[in-house]
């Protein structure tokens, strides 16, 4: 029993961290109709640019982590935006979806390169100590994982609904034409929303890289494991995204401990399947909205 | 088939949208060789029946028949095969293909089995047959341009030729005076008319044009709020007071 | 669309491939062998991505299916013309299969599911050891003997190859110049119009999925003899996206744009080679580039060009439409 609560919490933390990436995968397809294949890498990248604040700028950590944090937002965000998403709209689906592909590759070899192919010891957030609570042994890292990134998309979708710009934005996201016709400035809108899913990828990567260390191949299982949460929730809401990670994260961890550790990057592929053709419009979703 | 079965066939067609009754109870039959124009208000239901009886919505009640034969729950490809053709409200072309390809495929599945259509003879007379249906729609100098880059007109009258060309029985017309300009209206119109008298096929119509409509049809049916509230011929359906309310009250 | 100078084109092509290896050294005929072995399977993605419209990031694990099939079979001593075409067929049956995703979802949806089906193959591939080999693969697969035609040196392989390439391409041609063609066409450009014209996209979606699958077989059951050693991380997803990539720096729906597009994604390495670890950096920019400025793939460059300098030529739309997924 203490076991399985051990092994629950650390599901539920890294199943948020998830959530973090497939809430911003999911914001960016409402409002620009973009899947980013590269979302995985988004994840990987963020936790090197706090690594060349502190190695390379001498930073102290909480500086290095702003740093990393305002590079991503520029570098996932605008220049994502800018020089790729924006160009290649009139091209239609097919090309963007290769693009980003491309883009993943183009990162991940660039990581390799100039940051080498080892996993790079990344500084923990966290103290690395563990609670014993009623017999079980639980880990101060994942209790605050799990308590930071449930902050960060409450934060995000107070955001999103109380204030003027949140409202905006998701005017922007459910119908465009309108929300243009009422003088939103919907382009700045679109815009938010990358440089928001940059912010968010980037708030993953920093939390998720001292579990799993900094690697350039990080991104592979990330992205999808965030598109799969993505839809499991249905694709177009954030507590779809939020309860699709989690779910993920737990299942993961579930089977790793009690199934089968060979065939534990099968379950959430399992499940995206499933999912797909049992219900397409996710486990939360209503079919509005989904006609591909 | 005899002059006394209808071609097309409908029995208390309903179909709500939650709390939305969008066809309420709606019967109707189409004859042999008649022109059927379905008008009404914005709303009341014409699409919602087109799709309902072309098994793109599945209605909540009611029975549809072809021929005397029941399709309910078919799917849009057996109806075509049981001989209804359609034309669609948006445009709806092939536009990477050549008008001629466009017009042979609307023919090939009518033609010989699937792995006939394979293995067998490429064409099996379905080139000369679209070349008589370009001729008839008066399309000849564009038999070989691709349909994207016709005019709108243009591609309203490659759908037309689509949905004719298998030999249908029944076509269903949805809005197909929309967006056309004058003289391709005329045009459309004519040629509608022309190949209901050459070939008897039976047509149902969708239309907002008044003019259109009252001078296309033999016979029409005015839909408000998902019901069917007048029917008869042109004449009278533009003197009918209830129709006039309808319009006029929204 | 037909001139003159096509069928001289395809000839001086042929005359070309056939001269290709000659005083080449094995390196060379082996990056040309690997070259058309790829090309069938671009060819054969191109059906159900070029012409039919549903994206595939499995092609990879077909070859995968393809080539393990006909590894077990051959080192049982199964000769290689029984071996292939079971390969083929079973590429058919699980492609088939795999076309019932298509059914439901599209775009995006159907490219993670594939992608999906693709990691899962390499699952199985690498955790069953008893029929696989597991991680260190298979290996030792006979190069297959026809009485007077020993494919075993590496020129003979490759003018296997070759013939393998020319006969499955000239099928493909009868394909899509059948009336199957125009039904895939139709499918990737307007189905809810197909299919109100009496065509059953379900049934023509299945086989866009099934025939591109069964190419792919056939480029796996002719990958074994030619690499004769396969380890599951040939079929990674990774090569998927490379196929897809051929396909679509090629040309999607045009005839000869995956071959195209299989020559500069086997090639263009081999070019970039001086550049050491930076290759797969330039390669992967360019195919940024070449999705922002045409997504259309080379061929659709090249008719570009060529409308620009021949004005009055009829305007081939772009791909556009048919990439709209």
């Amino acid at each position: 029993m203490s076991q399985f609560l051990q092994v629950l919490l650390s599901g539920l933390s890294t199943g948020s961290i998830y959530a973090l990436a497939a809430i911003g995968f999911t914001l960016v397809w409402q409002a620009a109709q973009t899947v980013n294949f590269a979302q995985g890498e988004f994840v990987m990248l963020p936790a090197f640019f706090v690594l060349i604040g502190i190695h390379w700028l001498h930073m102290p950590l909480w500086l290095a982590l702003i740093f990393g944090l305002i590079v991503a937002v520029i570098v996932l965000g605008l220049l994502f935006k800018k020089l790729i998403v924006e160009p290649m709209l009139p091209n239609g689906g097919l090309p963007l979806i290769i693009a980003t592909m491309a883009l993943s590759i183009l990162l991940k070899e660039g990581t390799k390169q100039f940051y080498g192919a080892e996993a790079q010891p990344y500084p923990s957030l966290f103290p690395q100590t563990t609670l014993h609570m009623d017999g079980a042994v639980v880990s101060v890292q994942d209790l605050l994982n799990l308590v930071v990134s449930l902050t960060i998309v409450v934060a995000l979708t107070l955001f999103l609904n109380r204030t003027r710009t949140g409202r905006c934005m998701q005017a922007t996201a459910q119908n465009p034409a309108v929300a243009e016709i009422l003088g939103v400035n919907t382009k700045r809108m679109v815009l938010y929303t990358f440089l928001i899913n940059a912010a968010l990828a980037a708030l993953a990567s920093f939390l998720i890289s001292p579990v799993y260390l900094a690697k350039f191949s990080n991104g592979e299982t990330l992205g999808l494991v965030a598109f799969i949460a993505a839809i499991v929730g249905g694709f177009n809401q954030i507590r779809g995204a939020l309860a699709g990670g989690l779910l993920i994260g737990v299942l993961d961890n579930l089977t790793a401990t009690y199934v089968t550790t060979e065939y534990r990057a099968a379950l959430p592929l399992v499940l995206l399947i499933v999912i797909i053709l049992w219900r397409p419009q996710g486990l939360l979703g209503t079919s509005e909205g989904r006609k591909v | 088939m005899s002059a006394g079965t209808p071609v097309l066939s409908v029995r208390d067609m309903s179909k709500s949208f939650g709390a939305i009754h969008a066809v309420q109870g709606v019967s109707f039959d189409v004859m042999p060789g008649e022109i059927l124009g379905l008008i009404g208000p914005n709303g009341s239901g014409k699409s919602t029946l087109f799709n309902c009886i072309l098994g793109q919505l599945t209605p909540n009640s009611g029975r549809v028949e072809v021929n005397g034969q029941s399709v309910s729950g078919r799917r849009a490809c057996d109806l075509n095969r049981l001989g209804v053709g359609r034309t669609f409200q948006q445009l709806s072309v092939f536009p990477q293909m050549s008008v001629l390809d466009n017009i042979i495929l609307a023919g090939q599945e009518h033609r010989g089995t699937m792995l006939g259509r394979l293995f067998g003879a490429p064409d099996a007379g379905l080139t000369a047959d679209a070349d008589q249906m370009i001729r008839f729609f008066r399309l000849d100098h564009l038999r070989d341009t691709m349909a994207g880059a016709l005019s709108y007109g243009q591609q309203k009258l490659v759908d037309a030729a689509m949905a004719f060309m298998a030999g249908p029985s029944l076509v269903l017309l949805d809005e197909p005076a929309g967006g056309v300009n004058l003289t391709m209206l005329a045009n459309l119109k004519e040629r509608l008319v022309a190949y209901n008298r050459e070939h008897g096929t039976s047509f149902v119509v969708i239309e907002h044009n008044m003019e259109f409509v009252m001078s296309l049809c033999t016979r029409i049916i005015v839909l408000a709020e998902g019901r069917i509230i007048a029917e008869g011929a042109p004449d009278e359906i533009r003197s009918n007071q209830t129709v006039i309310d309808a319009y006029l009250g929204g | 669309m037909r001139r003159p100078g096509k069928p001289v084109l395809l000839g001086l092509g042929l005359v070309a491939l056939a001269l290709a290896p000659v005083g080449q050294t094995d390196y060379i005929l082996y990056i040309l062998s690997s070259w058309l072995v790829f090309a069938i399977a671009a060819v054969g993605l191109n059906l159900t991505l070029g012409y039919a419209g549903q994206i595939s990031l499995a092609q990879a694990s077909f070859m995968g299916i393809g080539a393990y099939t006909v590894a077990l079979l051959t080192l049982a001593g199964v000769p290689w013309l029984v071996a292939m075409p079971a390969g083929v067929l079973l590429c058919f049956l699980v492609g088939l299969a795999l076309g019932f995703p298509a059914l439901r979802v599209q775009g995006h949806f159907l490219a993670f599911v594939t992608l999906a089906f693709n990691t899962l193959f390499f699952l199985v591939a690498r955790n069953e050891d008893w029929l696989t080999g597991g991680p260190y693969g298979l290996s030792g697969m006979p190069r297959p003997d026809f009485w007077l035609f020993n494919t075993d040196p590496n020129l003979p392989f490759y003018y296997f190859t070759l013939i393998v390439f020319v006969i499955s391409s000239a099928l493909m041609w009868g394909i899509v110049r059948s009336p199957w063609g125009r039904a895939f066409k139709a499918l990737r450009e307007n189905p809810i119009r197909a299919e109100s014209l009496g065509l059953d996209t379900r049934r023509i979606t299945l086989l866009a999925f099934a025939i591109g699958s069964a190419y792919a077989g056939l480029a796996g059951a002719m990958f074994s003899p030619l690499v004769q050693y396969i380890e599951p991380g040939s079929f990674s997803f990774v090569q998927s996206l490379r196929v897809l990539l051929m396909v679509v720096v090629g040309g999607s729906g045009f005839f000869f744009g995956p071959v195209l597009g299989a020559a500069v994604v086997i090639l263009l390495p081999e070019f970039l080679r001086f550049t050491e670890g930076y290759y797969l950096m330039i390669y992967a920019t360019m195919v940024i580039l070449l999705m922002v400025f045409c997504p259309s793939g080379l061929i659709g460059l090249g008719q570009r060009l060529r409308d620009r300098f021949r004005p009055g030529r009829e305007l081939r739309g772009d791909m556009k439409q048919g990439a709209q997924l």
